[in-house]
């Protein structure tokens, strides 16, 4: 689309624009679902990090070959993440007003976080499947 | 970026002092916005000391007193005096209200009057509104139906009737357009270019909510936007200014609410 004199739009092609991007309403059910999901899980980190205040790292490792643990560590990597990228992305669109500025840093973002979570759960599986050795 | 700092030539400055106290007691200051769009120059603050006894009780019946009495340059708008047209919404010591509802004694101190905030300004005290109205326009505030026309009145039950006019007269239906809610939200300050504001979106849930309106899912596709509608980050400016007293933080949640049932 060719960039037209704003001055001498409209008002209402102004306030139009290019209509509705038939989207939001997912990006805002996540959030919720990862902030409901969350309280647990946080709750979950700080009573291990409590719990295992004194353990060696041998002890540390047993405890995370739990099946159980280790699923929730994963859990709370992705959401936690998850949650954050969205969260980040909101921040973006609110105060970067330039739209090829905020594309690029919000897909920038999304791939940080994708890199950041992988490297987490493959640390939490190589950290569990050692399994105290 | 978001610009956090006022362009240099909308730095406002001191202005003149006008003392009309005419040797009474009862005073009052006034230190009120001034901007002529044809004078080269920054806008200032003039100050007003003006006769309390002189004028009726309210900010409006005093800044009418200035410019019948002191000042006929001032430039506001007004209309009904009794806070039914909405006209008069300005800043007021620091709070989006209008100015036929404001007793001046509830203003403790100097009265500082400024447009309602973060839109261009005509001239003064008067906001250019031509966006909001032009949004109001988009969201086609009338009745659509796919029906034909009965012969007589569309029903309604008292119950759905009820959910416009609200249970204590505060429903969506009471707004009259003042923008005072809008103003004081600031997603609306940084992209006001596409978020419609909390009065745009209380006008939407207004007709989404209507018993007698077939386009409920057409008027939800159209909000359906991370900016038209998510902008709204629950921040409650909205509901606090309502000069109604109306609660346009909770028509936008109920349109939220609307948008999970639709995807679910």
């Amino acid at each position: 689309m060719s960039k037209s004199n704003n001055a001498i739009l409209t008002d209402m092609k102004k306030a139009k624009g290019l209509g509705s991007a038939h989207h939001g309403a997912i990006h805002k059910l996540q959030h919720d679902i990862t902030t409901l999901v969350n309280i647990p899980l946080v709750a979950w980190v700080i009573y291990s990090i409590f719990s295992l205040r004194n353990a060696s790292y041998q002890e540390f490792t047993i405890w995370m070959s739990n099946p159980v643990f280790i699923v929730m560590a994963t859990l709370f990597v992705i959401v936690t993440l998850k949650h954050f990228a969205l969260e980040l992305q909101v921040v973006m669109e609110d105060y970067i007003s330039s739209k090829w500025l905020r594309m690029v840093k919000v897909v920038g973002m999304k791939l940080f976080f994708f890199a950041l979570g992988t490297t987490a759960i493959i640390s939490i599986l190589k950290i569990a499947l050692s399994g105290g050795a | 970026m978001a610009k956090f700092t006022l362009p240099k030539k909308s730095k406002v400055t001191k202005g003149e002092k006008f003392d009309a106290r005419n040797d009474g007691t009862n005073t009052k200051n006034f230190s009120v916005y001034r901007w002529n769009p044809d004078e080269d120059k920054n806008p200032r603050m003039d100050e007003y000391d003006i006769n309390l006894d002189e004028c009726g009780p309210m900010v409006l019946d005093a800044i009418i007193h200035i410019k019948d009495n002191v000042d006929s340059t001032l430039t506001f708008r007004r209309s009904c005096r009794e806070g039914i047209c909405g006209s008069c919404a300005m800043n007021i010591d620091g709070r989006n209200r209008l100015a036929c509802l404001t007793p001046i004694n509830e203003v403790k101190g100097d009265v500082k009057i400024t447009p309602l905030p973060h839109m261009p300004v005509v001239k003064d005290l008067v906001p250019d509104l031509n966006h909001a109205y032009a949004q109001y326009a988009s969201i086609e505030p009338w009745m659509k139906t796919d029906t034909p026309a009965p012969t007589r009145e569309r029903l309604q039950s008292p119950e759905d009737a009820q959910k416009l006019n609200g249970a204590d007269g505060k429903g969506p239906a009471g707004c009259i357009l003042c923008f005072c809610c809008s103003t004081s939200c600031p997603s609306y300050w940084w992209n006001s270019d596409k978020f419609m504001g909390p009065a745009i979106l209380l006008n939407a849930w207004r007709w989404i909510t209507d018993s007698r309106d077939e386009a409920t899912g057409e008027r939800l596709d159209d909000l359906e936007d991370p900016f038209k509608l998510y902008r709204c980050h629950t921040i409650m400016n909205c509901t606090n200014a309502c000069p109604k007293d109306l609660n346009p933080a909770k028509s936008i949640a109920e349109i939220k609410k609307l948008m999970v049932e639709k995807h679910s």
